[in-house]
């Protein structure tokens, strides 16, 4: 029987390869956001800062930047679901993971969101949940809220075009 | 409020947006209802390194605020709004290099909502890159839980 692997090692692979798919988009840098991993559950975190302000008045956190957050956060997730499976499988091992070689990021397709109420300018959060996702087309669905996990500010639905297998 | 005074108000609330400037965002027009605004392209902005494209999210932020500019800007909607929903559809991927312009219509107002739709395309105007439709609050803040941003 195989020893199982030490956990340095495994969050160490699972670490590196969540930073070369998020690092490689530079919007996602711009916005600001990061993911923090728990096992293979992502939450997209979302800093505040005065720039993603869109009603200097109130103040609240711009329409746009609430639908590119949710989107980033659906594309991320995709990737990801992707990019364990080749990482976890032993397929590929993490030396591998370079821009180059990481799976081609899903396609929007459509994108709803509705907006349940304004973003405080303070943190936040989100995390997708994948509903279905076939060989071409996938369906998330994605939530976000501030301080209270329950009391979400903005959720979407989307569609995706999955980028082309090998096979 | 007279015409000119709403256009200059609804004009000056647009371009002091942070997020719109953080995006170079440029109001290009503004009619008693709709809307041309445009961002240029930039590789802050890409969403996919692989193509260059800009990502769908910036482009989603551009179409949000020019359909709340064709909103504010309607004769019957006030100077103050917020979006309900938008639901944005992608046509194409915009050509890396070419700056997006988007054009909005509110093209109906009731007492408490205003539907808008838009457009965006690159330098090949008749081949757009997304669609959008939205529903905004047309109320002038009377529902504090949406527009006044106070936590309840």
């Amino acid at each position: 029987m195989r020893r199982p692997e030490p956990v340095q090692v495994v969050k160490e692979r699972r670490d590196a390869a969540l930073a070369a798919l998020v690092d490689r988009v530079p919007y996602i840098g711009f916005l600001g956001v990061h993911f923090d991993r728990r096992g293979d559950e992502l939450t997209a975190v979302l800093p505040y800062t005065e720039t993603l302000i869109g009603n200097p008045a109130l103040p609240a956190i711009h329409g746009g930047v609430t639908a590119s957050f949710l989107e980033v956060t659906s594309i991320i997730e995709l990737g990801w679901v992707l990019l364990w499976e080749e990482i976890e499988s032993g397929t590929r091992p993490i030396e591998d993971i370079t821009p180059e070689t990481l799976p081609r990021l899903p396609k929007t397709i459509d994108f709803t969101i509705d907006y349940l109420r304004s973003g405080l300018p303070r943190d936040a959060y989100a995390r997708a949940r994948i509903n279905r996702s076939g060989r071409r087309y996938a369906s998330v669905h994605v939530e976000a809220w501030q301080d209270n996990r329950t009391r979400l500010f903005a959720q979407a639905t989307g569609h995706f075009l999955m980028p082309a297998g090998d096979g | 409020m007279d015409r000119k005074k709403k256009a200059q108000l609804v004009r000056h609330f647009t371009e002091a947006i942070p997020f719109s400037n953080a995006l170079s965002m440029r109001l290009d027009e503004l009619g008693e209802g709709d809307a041309v605004i445009s961002m240029p392209h930039d590789d802050r902005f890409v969403g996919d390194p692989a193509t260059g494209v800009i990502h769908g999210g910036a482009v989603s932020a551009l179409m949000d605020t020019t359909g709340g500019a064709a909103v504010m800007s309607h004769p019957d909607a006030p100077v103050v709004t917020a979006t309900l929903d938008l639901r944005i559809d992608y046509m194409r991927a915009a050509t890396p290099g070419q700056r997006i312009v988007c054009r909005a219509e509110c093209y109906h107002v009731t007492r408490s909502v205003a539907f808008m739709r838009a457009w965006a395309h690159d330098d090949d105007s008749d081949n757009p890159i997304a669609t959008a439709t939205g529903a905004f609050t047309a109320d002038g803040g009377k529902t504090t839980d949406k527009s006044a941003g106070a936590p309840t």
